[in-house]
């Protein structure tokens, strides 16, 4: 952040306002979004950031027309962000299926909190981390990135803006009510800046190029922009190239190839796996989000304690960076791994993890986080 | 480089598509004063954005050969909105039907509050025409759908006066019969406010069969309702998105908030983590406080995080603020039991009252004078501001007493935390609240 030459500089933060930062310094400048406890501080700082660069930040009259505006706002050019919490997920879901249907680039923040339902606003959780993932109907995939730290809140809000553009879909970043909201000190030269591409545009002159494109199933094609010299259709029904809704079964066939293939055929340019391997351990501890600084803490005190452990923490957590965590697995006979719900990831891990490999859940879901000690316990 | 081009004015901004709907359905006829209107007023198609809702009025827009927007049911007003944000100079015009407008209620209200600049046309033929004839939320009272065999019990909607009361800076009524829609549908968009249409028309599939109703019952329902016909409201305040602008011009061209860095000046010994809670109530001032503490701890060369908890409603109930210091990063902020606990109110205390009792005998607590006897192991320092000169406000204790507990523990040099809280419009009264602090620390 052009603070390289004050190396010992730090400041007391949060994740919220990192989140921000990394939203501006990604050229963000729509969003939308209704206020929500522990996400009302991402809204409250973007619409006092967003009028100085020009863009707009608008409060919406519920979360459907919030994610609706920025949908609205990305077909027009716009590069857009909301931020809600669990139930404002569920007031999300069916605009986040027009989103991966329409191909529309946008950063979705979900700071969780305590669910179900209301649950509790100012308690820590993990508990959206399946819910993300198939939140909307159709199952179709979705990248989800979780960062661990606050300089991590930055740089993966602009990975999230980058990744969006390069396959051109919704980007959740699950946070927490923890890593928003709890202010802590951060060493300002580990804000790690991410280059976020530009939008890929139809070209001016293409005046007949359709909005979408299924052929190879893989390639993500330019996105159609309102405004273009040339007319620009949009549609979240099934629908061929030019975007006119089709039922033919070759057509949209290929049309939902394509939203699985444009993502699945490139995971290596998503996947993100943070390890800390000790050779020599026969447990490695894995976890994401707020519950992997308590594990890195964990590993601290272990390790001054002469134990052998390693670690990994996965920020890209859907999809599943499969090949990274199966070297993890395959390379210890035990992984423990830690999530503020009743296992929604273990089973991930479970389900990669071969004959040779225990997998051990550590959880909670009271509110509480779970400590280095909820670690230590597991690594006798 | 001069770029000549030459405009051809469009005939029609229909394609070669004809319309998928009923003989006899108001869509075709409404989309052909559409279309007439589009003509008058020589719209350039790709800046023009037909924004249609889900139902059988959701297909218009692939028979015209300006952009489109096809989304979810009811919510297209917000697509409508967030493409009239980003672009303020295109056309948007919203094409829904009655059930569209039932589901998406409140975002017809909203945007004519903001008065957002799009035009809607409400197809409003009493029915869910797409799903098998269910009952809308304009059926009238009494008709026969699906979903109302023993006839309507419900009111319906009073579209125009519900936008209209709320600030649609156009409101018009009238039927899809009407000689004058190509007219109200060009003055609709040239009103650049937010415009509604409410156009009434049959549903022969359904409604007609159903009802026996014709051209002439719409009129009868009209005057049943007592809903006006024509030009029903018309308001000439800000539109919206010209608005919005205007109200974040003065920040325009602000840079955007950056890290604010505290550079360390002192130094500490604290070689573990250590945790100091102070139990206050709203009010109190306690997080900033321990805000301040916690930016001298950094002045100190140390890592410090601030945990917050507090009711919803934040100016009634207690507030804890836990602090937590550290020679290295903190990666965990979350240890339950502090090193040393402030206690400086009933409401505070009730929350901590568990964490006192299982506080260890070397942990120490500071207590206003009545928290003297809690029930704890820890050694307990009394600070009563009794025995400072004057009057300490409420408001100072929490700062106070964080001074007394740096004094006494040397967790961080009290210079930082006089450096830390000297600045700002509270530094003359921070400061005489360390001093305070630093006194009662010595007793």
């Amino acid at each position: 952040m052009g603070c390289d030459d004050n190396v010992d500089v730090r400041e007391l933060t949060d994740g919220s306002a990192a989140i921000v930062r990394g939203a501006v310094d990604a050229g963000c400048d729509f969003f939308a979004g209704y206020p929500i406890t522990p996400a009302s501080q991402i809204l409250t700082a973007m619409t006092r950031e967003m009028p100085k660069s020009g863009g707009v930040a608008i409060q919406g009259e519920d979360e459907i027309s919030s994610i609706g505006m920025c949908i609205g706002a990305t077909m027009a050019g716009a590069r857009a962000m909301t931020a809600t919490s669990g139930p404002g997920i569920s007031l999300y879901s069916e605009n986040i299926g027009m989103a991966v249907m329409g191909e529309v680039p946008l950063v979705i923040v979900d700071v969780q909190r305590l669910g179900p339902s209301t649950g509790g606003a100012t308690t820590a959780a993990q508990g959206d981390v399946q819910f993300v993932r198939w939140g909307t109907g159709g199952g179709y995939p979705i990248i989800a990135l979780a960062p661990s730290s606050v300089p991590e809140c930055y740089t993966l809000t602009m990975k999230a803006f980058d990744l969006a553009e390069r396959f051109r879909c919704p980007v959740f970043l699950l946070t927490d009510k923890e890593l928003n909201l709890t202010a802590t000190t951060v060493d300002i030269e580990d804000y790690q800046r991410v280059e976020v591409r530009p939008r890929s545009r139809r070209s001016a002159e293409a005046s007949i190029e359709p909005p979408y494109s299924y052929d190879p199933p893989d390639a993500v094609g330019a996105v159609a922009t309102y405004g273009d010299p040339a007319i620009v259709r949009f549609t979240g029904s099934t629908h061929d190239e030019r975007a006119f809704i089709s039922k033919d079964p070759i057509t949209v066939g290929a049309l939902n190839e394509h939203l699985v293939a444009k993502i699945h055929a490139h995971q290596d340019e998503i996947d993100m796996v943070a390890t800390d391997i000790d050779p020599k351990a026969t447990t490695a501890f894995l976890s994401y989000g707020i519950t992997a600084g308590s594990m890195r803490e964990a590993v601290r005190i272990a390790r001054a304690d002469g134990r052998r452990v390693s670690a990994a923490t996965v920020h890209s957590i859907w999809p599943v960076p499969e090949t990274a965590i199966r070297v993890v697995l395959e390379s210890h006979d035990r992984v423990v791994i830690g999530e503020l719900n009743h296992g929604q990831y273990r089973r991930e891990i479970e389900r990669l993890a071969g004959q040779g490999t225990e997998v051990i859940g550590v959880h909670r879901n009271d509110g509480t986080l779970i400590t280095p000690a909820d670690f230590l316990e597991v690594l006798v | 480089m001069s770029v000549v081009t030459t405009v051809t004015p469009l005939g029609s901004y229909r394609n070669d598509s004809p319309y998928p709907f009923c003989p006899g359905c108001g869509h075709k006829s409404i989309l052909d004063n559409l279309n007439a209107a589009l003509v008058e007023l020589q719209v350039d198609p790709a800046k023009t954005v037909i924004v249609s809702d889900i139902g059988c009025s959701g297909l218009s827009d692939q028979y015209f050969i300006t952009s489109a927007f096809h989304g979810l049911h009811g919510r297209s007003v917000t697509y409508a909105t967030g493409i009239k944000l980003a672009q303020p100079e295109l056309t948007v015009i919203v094409v829904m039907g009655d059930g569209g407008t039932g589901i998406g209620g409140t975002h017809l209200l909203n945007a004519a509050r903001r008065n957002i600049g799009i035009t809607v046309l409400v197809f409003n033929n009493f029915n869910y025409g797409m799903t098998g004839g269910q009952h809308s939320a304009t059926t009238p009272t009494g008709a026969v759908t699906s979903t109302t065999p023993g006839g309507n019990p419900e009111r319906p909607l009073d579209i125009c006066a519900s936008v209209g009361v709320n600030g649609a800076g156009y409101v018009w009524r009238g039927t899809n019969f009407d000689t004058d829609l190509t007219e109200r549908i060009s003055e609709a968009i040239l009103s650049e406010s937010f415009a509604l249409l409410d156009i009434w028309e049959l549903c022969t599939a359904y409604f007609v069969k159903s009802n026996q109703f014709t051209r002439r019952a719409i009129d009868s329902t009209l005057e049943e309702l007592g809903f006006e016909t024509g030009v029903l409201y018309r308001d000439d305040r800000p539109e919206y998105t010209a608005a919005i602008r205007e109200a974040g011009s003065s920040s325009l061209g602000a840079s955007p908030d950056g890290p604010q860095p505290i550079s360390s000046e002192w130094t500490s010994h604290l070689d573990h983590p250590f945790l100091i809670e102070v139990a206050g109530s709203a009010g109190g001032r306690v997080r900033s406080a321990v805000r301040l503490a916690a930016i001298a701890a950094i002045k100190s060369g140390l890592f410090a995080s601030q945990r917050d908890d507090y009711p919803v409603t934040v100016k009634t109930g207690h507030s804890l603020s836990r602090l937590l210091l550290a020679d290295r990063p903190i990666d965990y902020a979350g240890p339950e039991q502090p090193d040393i606990l402030v206690v400086l109110t009933d409401d505070g205390y009730r929350k901590v009252a568990g964490r006192a009792k299982r506080m260890t005998e070397d942990a120490v607590v500071y207590a206003l004078p009545q928290f003297s006897a809690i029930e704890t192991p820890a050694r307990v320092v009394v600070l009563d501001p009794a025995n400072l000169p004057g009057r300490i406000g409420k408001g100072d204790l929490a700062l106070l007493a964080l001074a007394a507990v740096v004094q006494n523990s040397g967790v961080i040099p009290i210079e930082a935390l006089r450096s830390a809280v000297a600045d700002g419009p509270f530094g003359e009264s921070n400061l005489a609240a360390v001093a305070h602090g630093v006194v009662l620390a010595a007793e």
